[in-house]
């Protein structure tokens, strides 16, 4: 049998496991973050920062064990996907502790809450549990298939988990949004983990539904118009986003699973008429939600004019959200093209969430234009070597699944680094793997490891035909 | 489900290129836009993160910096006699910018300046700690004090200047303020700028350079120039054909003269006593262009650059025969700054050549290498050498047997000249007039300085020129006698 050296995810046939590819991309994902660990460290001391090996270290076990796992347990496995992941992690763990090293920032803490604690280290341990998350993914799911069996049940667990904020005593409105719920010491924001449990009930539905929402519809005005009782589903999920946006202030959420559930719909049954619909209720629901809700005019006024808002602004609550975009949007004016070098910038003028929903304003002052670029290629890798597996997927379930995550996880990014950048409207989400926060590192680590075993089941050689005996048999005939 | 995969994929491509679009036009159309904003908090961070460099007079500096233990801006700037050195120095407050040198020599005092790039570049591999530079003035610190201290708790400005080579030696005005009061952002130091902001005194004024004062009579020895330039006059001694009563032209009124003996004074005796008449008279024979030419010589109608700006002195360009005649004798619309009238009497000290007035003598980078050292720059030449030596002659005689006897030195072998006034304002010169002193001394080597005081409320005495001599000459004086003495 000749090795056919075939390097895309599509390559179904004898594909070649990469497993050193990812090794060597690793080697460079840990490298790099434990420089820009030194860069800080010596602009903001003057000298070699004390806990560099340790990091270094823990980084590089992190990954080599994620490494180890995908070796043994998803040899066929995309190979970009846990290098780009760990870069980015890494960087944020840099970042972050960056931040924490801002005597601005400490300031403010202790006047607001008489203390201050880092949050790099609390993050490096949210790290390790997303990548032990990870391994518990691949260890588990020998096969992503399995999931199918619990479409409804996931449906409950999503509908749950984005329902707790709403409970009373266990939601913690924090700032405006109503999405963490309190366990113990511990702040969970259950929407991330939604995220992931929704992508599934979708795809199981859908895999099944598919027929009958793509073939029974009528035409009319060149559209395809589903059937009522197919419209059901649909609906329900506008109105539960649209609930989410209403009660829990939370404008990134609703948009997220909206928008992925009518991308899935729309891979799924191949109709154009789904997006257009799809469009349609997002827009009376963004009319809706825009007229009434305080906090999304506040955003949307901080949005259309950051500037101007801070004399127009008609309560606090506005004058925040205006002042906060305005910092933001000058911490990315100073960091120009090249940035003013980690650790150099003022980016925590921002002050209250400079490291979680605004991280990506430190990426812009402090590594500039270029670093920008650099992420949200990154980023764009992670989101196409996704959409890739979807491709290579030979299953629909698989398919769907895969689809969706990619395309959640696109739209969150364009969500966060849009909003944070005035392209839309604010929102209060994070950065995946960049942002400070326990609920969001795990979840996009469990997102990623559902991925790389979809790939590995993608990419996996196919079992070789039987020799057909008649093959010997069959002549061309030529005229 | 390849094909929507497909669309789908070029979707989200699409996405990141809408965020990479406009990460492009925030960070690379917008961004000097948004840096530069005044709700922008970092260019003032900046301006205090180091070390601020010095303002030197006399090889010492007048300012320094303290560490301020803020989060924010780590250093504040203190100043040495703040009050005397502010007309100077200007002020650099943490929470209400900067002003003149410095903020006009922000980038050296801050080491950001891209003369001391590689001074940065080296101090970034030795591991030193950032420093801004210093900025040397041509001040002189005995000068300053003799003038700061002569106007005393009186409200008006002196500047000094050596006319040889335009160097600014003394710029007060008061009353003053201290920069140090507000140069943090704590309360106390808002405090502080709005009492100064409220004060009608108007403390934070520049007299010296950003207020016009109506001359009165000391302008007269611009009109004095005119008519020796445009040969209006040869002889100074001549007697001028001039009534006692002359006419203001396309008026009613008739010219009032203080002094007595006015009728046909030669130009000599017509400065030494300030007959009006005399020189309204003069300013008319030589006309409106005329006048406004010489002025303009001298400095007039334009904003100078010390490098700090100074505002525009005024010659009416549209005047009509009266009111040039008007303007002549320093009234009507005439108005100088301090500095304007330090200049007409440094280009007349200094035969004629006028020099272009500067107050910063060097640039220094934080190792003392030098910088930028400013040459003198000759400006113009308002009047002949000749003619300059005729009007040292009138000024002189001024000081030995006219209004100005106050501002005499008596010293050996150095010659005073000058000329007072008392400039009324406001309506029907219903304020108290200002008081005026021009003068100058000269050596056998030259003339080391040249000064103009102005005294905004001198005592409400109708006597022309007695307030001018009275008031301000002696603060010229002792002015003139500091700069004598630091020469050795």
């Amino acid at each position: 049998m000749s090795v056919v050296t075939n390097t895309t995810t599509i390559g179904a046939i004898e594909a070649p496991s990469r497993r050193n590819t990812e090794l060597a991309l690793l080697a460079f994902a840990v490298v790099i973050p434990v420089f820009a660990y030194l860069n800080v460290g010596l602009a903001i001391d003057g000298k070699v920062p004390a806990g560099m090996l340790g990091y270094g270290l823990g980084l590089a076990l992190l990954a080599g064990v994620a490494h180890l796992v995908v070796r043994k347990w998803a040899p066929y496995a995309d190979p970009l996907l846990l290098p780009l992941a760990t870069l980015l992690n890494g960087m944020g763990l840099v970042l972050i502790w960056r931040l924490d090293q801002s005597p601005r920032l400490i300031a403010a803490a202790k006047r607001s809450y008489g203390s201050f604690s880092p949050d790099a280290p609390s993050q490096m341990m949210y790290s390790a549990i997303g990548i032990a998350m990870f391994v518990g993914v691949l260890l588990l799911l020998k096969d992503h298939r399995v999931l199918q069996r619990y479409t409804y049940i996931s449906m409950a667990v999503s509908l749950i988990l984005l329902l707790l904020p709403l409970v009373p005593g266990l939601g913690a409105d924090v700032f405006g949004a109503k999405i963490w719920i309190r366990v113990g010491g511990f702040s969970i924001q259950p929407g991330e983990f939604a995220k992931l449990v929704l992508a599934v009930f979708f795809s199981g539905y859908l895999m099944v539904k598919r027929d009958a929402l793509a073939l029974a519809s009528r035409r009319f005005m060149g559209l395809y118009l589903p059937r009522g009782r197919d419209l059901g589903p649909i609906l329900t999920i506008w109105a539960v986003s649209l609930l989410i946006l209403v009660f829990e202030n939370d404008l990134g959420t609703s948009l997220l699973f909206f928008g992925m559930f009518v991308i899935m719909l729309y891979v799924a049954t191949e109709r154009t008429s789904w997006i257009v619909m799809g469009l349609l209720m997002a827009v009376a629901g963004a009319a809706i939600v825009g007229s009434t809700a305080s906090h999304v005019k506040s955003r949307v006024a901080a949005w259309l004019d950051p500037f101007g808002c801070l004399e127009t602004a008609t309560d606090q609550n506005m004058l925040n959200a205006c002042d906060q975009m305005t910092q933001v949007l000058m911490s990315f004016g100073s960091g120009g093209i090249l940035g003013t070098g980690l650790g150099q910038g003022n980016s925590d003028l921002i002050q209250f969430a400079a490291n979680s929903d605004f991280i990506f304003a430190t990426v812009g002052e402090e590594l500039g234009l270029a670093g920008v670029m650099v992420f949200l290629l990154l980023y764009g890798l992670i989101v196409e070597r996704g959409i890739r597996t979807s491709l290579a997927a030979r299953d629909p379930f698989g398919k769907l699944l895969a689809m969706g995550l990619s395309g959640a996880f696109a739209l969150q990014i364009f969500v966060v680094a849009g909003g944070v950048m005035g392209l839309i409207p604010l929102t209060g989400m994070t950065m995946p793997f960049l942002a400070y926060g326990g609920s969001s590192v795990i979840a996009n680590w469990a997102l990623i490891g559902i991925l790389i075993r979809i790939s590995d089941t993608a990419r996996r050689p196919a079992p070789a035909p039987a020799p057909s005996p008649d093959a010997e048999m069959t002549q061309v005939v030529r005229p | 489900m390849n094909k929507p995969l497909r669309r789908v994929a070029i979707f989200c491509g699409l996405l990141v290129l809408a965020l990479l679009l406009r990460d492009n036009w925030l960070q690379f159309v917008r961004a000097d836009e948004l840096n530069a904003h005044p709700k922008n908090r970092r260019v003032q961070i900046e301006r205090y993160a180091n070390e601020r460099g010095n303002i030197i007079v006399d090889g010492k500096p007048i300012t320094g910096s303290v560490d301020s233990k803020d989060t924010f801006y780590k250093f504040k700037r203190t100043y040495t006699d703040g009050p005397m050195w502010a007309p100077v120095t200007g002020y650099a407050s943490q929470a209400y910018d900067a002003n003149q040198i410095e903020k006009i020599e922000d980038g050296i005092l801050t080491g950001n300046d891209d003369r001391l790039f590689f001074d940065r570049t080296l101090a970034m591999f030795t591991g030193e700690k950032k420093k801004g530079g210093d900025v040397v003035t041509t001040l002189n610190g005995a000068a300053q004090k003799a003038a700061f201290e002569g106007l005393g708790s009186k409200t008006g400005a002196v500047v000094a200047i050596e006319p040889k080579t335009g160097k600014i030696l003394a710029m007060a005005s008061t009353p003053s303020y201290d920069p140090s009061s507000f140069a943090g952002y704590s309360a106390k130091d808002e405090k502080a700028w709005v009492a100064l902001e409220k004060d009608k005194n108007k403390p934070k004024l520049n007299r010296a350079i950003r207020e016009i004062y109506p001359p009165g009579s000391v302008f007269k020895v611009v009109t004095a120039a005119a008519a020796l330039e445009n040969g209006k006059v040869s002889d100074i001694n001549a007697a001028t054909d001039t009534p006692e009563g002359w006419k203001i032209p396309l008026s009613q009124k008739e010219m009032v003269n203080h002094a007595r003996g006015c009728a046909n004074a030669s130009l000599n005796r017509a400065l030494e006593i300030s007959c009006n008449s005399v020189f309204a008279k003069l300013g008319d024979d030589v006309g409106r262009d005329k006048m406004v030419e010489m002025a303009e010589k001298f400095g007039f109608n334009a904003e100078q650059f010390t490098p700090v700006r100074s505002s525009a002195s005024v010659y009416d360009k549209k005047a009509d025969r009266g009111g040039n005649a008007l303007s002549s004798i320093g009234q009507f619309n005439t108005a100088t700054t301090p500095l304007q009238m330090a200049m007409v009497t440094a280009a007349i000290a200094n035969d004629g050549k006028l020099m272009k007035p500067y107050m910063i003598d060097e640039l220094r980078a934080p190792n003392v290498d030098l910088l930028k050292k400013t040459e003198p720059e000759e400006m113009s030449r308002p009047v002949s050498e000749k003619n300059a030596q005729l009007l040292q002659q009138m000024m002189e005689n001024v000081v030995t047997n006219g209004t100005g006897g106050n501002a005499d030195l008596k010293m050996d072998g150095v010659k005073v000249g000058g000329k007072t006034g008392t400039a009324q304002h406001g309506d029907k010169n219903a304020k108290r007039p200002y008081a005026w002193f021009i003068s100058y001394a000269k050596t056998a080597e030259g003339s080391p300085v040249a000064v103009a005081v102005v005294v905004e409320d001198s005592a409400g005495t109708d006597r022309e020129d007695i307030s001018g001599g009275g008031l301000a000459a002696p603060i010229a004086k002792a002015v003139m006698k500091a700069v004598l003495k630091t020469r050795g």
